[in-house]
């Protein structure tokens, strides 16, 4: 396996998807390969640091502020559509 | 388009709390209605966010999302997940909103991104251990925000889908419409290109010349 090999089979490996037999042959790459291994290891951490940083909070006050919103056009398409009781 | 279930979705899928909230929304249900917007509000605005990377726009694009799934919430068949659907909606506002801001581009999902700029990685670098403990929170935020916003819409909604929200590779080509090896590839490019770009701020320092 070379470095372009292990590459297209690296989002499967991420997922864990990748069949046993083809996961040993991309740990063994790994394990010869130094650039493949800091990809790999670098990548995870990406992910994980994208993953941990709570980069785009909704404050609560806006959030209110929105469902009042939505709301209030939910309500007045419900009294369009139904007839006056 | 409606992806054919094996029994065992459709059962999971039945069993599902979010099924009984939409129900009653279909039924003129609008506190069933707020409960759906309680639980799901903040994944919106966070995907809406990363697409067009505008806070205002993200806001919009959240009571859009939610006002458009309670005027078509009967055209919601059940056959994704009511999350899936809403996501769903979201990436087409925020698609709207971006082409909008920049009538000249035209952005879609399906835009064949040119680029191959970073999908070959050329950073072996290790990183410092715990490399975001370097920097402060601004600093850190200031770096991803960064970061992100470098990449095609179309690879960091995927990026965002996938691996920030969590969804599978299968519900986020039901969200984006996109098949299941078009988003194994647009996903694999953004996250080496987030790698390379990340590594500039978190390689272990060589003292060589930096690039
Ligand atoms: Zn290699």
């Amino acid at each position: 396996m070379n470095c372009t090999e292990f590459l297209a089979n690296l989002t499967d490996y991420f997922d864990a998807k990748t069949a046993t037999a083809l996961r040993t042959e991309l740990e063994q790459h790994m394990a010869g390969c130094s650039h493949c291994h800091v990809t790999v290891d670098t990548t995870r951490q990406t992910i994980e640091v994208y993953r941990n940083d709570e980069l785009f909070e909704l404050p609560e006050s806006i959030r209110t502020q929105l469902h009042q919103a939505v709301l209030t056009k939910c309500e007045n398409l419900k009294r369009k559509k139904e007839p006056k009781s | 388009m409606a992806t054919i279930l094996t029994p065992e979705e459709k059962e999971a899928n039945a069993l599902h709390p979010d099924l009984l909230l939409v129900e009653k929304v279909k039924a003129g249900d609008l506190s069933a209605f707020e409960q759906l917007m309680r639980q799901y509000d903040r994944q919106i605005f966070r995907i809406a966010l990363h697409i067009t990377q505008n806070r205002e726009d993200a806001e919009d694009i959240v009571q859009d999302t939610f006002f458009k799934a309670f005027q078509k919430v009967h055209q919601f068949q059940g056959n994704s997940k009511f999350y899936t659907w809403l996501v769903r909606i979201a990436v087409n506002e925020s698609l709207m909103r971006l082409r909008k801001r920049r009538s000249q581009k035209t952005v879609s999902m399906d835009d064949e991104i040119q680029t191959e700029e970073g999908s070959i990685p050329r950073d072996f670098a290790d990183w410092m251990p715990n490399p975001e403990q370097n920097y402060n929170q601004a600093e850190l935020a200031d770096i991803l925000r960064k970061t992100i916003k470098g990449l095609p819409p179309g690879f960091r909604t995927v990026f965002a889908l996938r691996d920030i929200d969590g969804l599978s590779t299968e519900e986020t080509a039901q969200a984006l419409g996109l098949s299941v090896p078009a988003v194994k590839s647009r996903l694999l490019r953004a996250r080496l290109q987030l790698r390379e770009r990340l590594s500039r701020y978190f390689r272990v320092p060589t003292g060589e010349h930096a690039s």
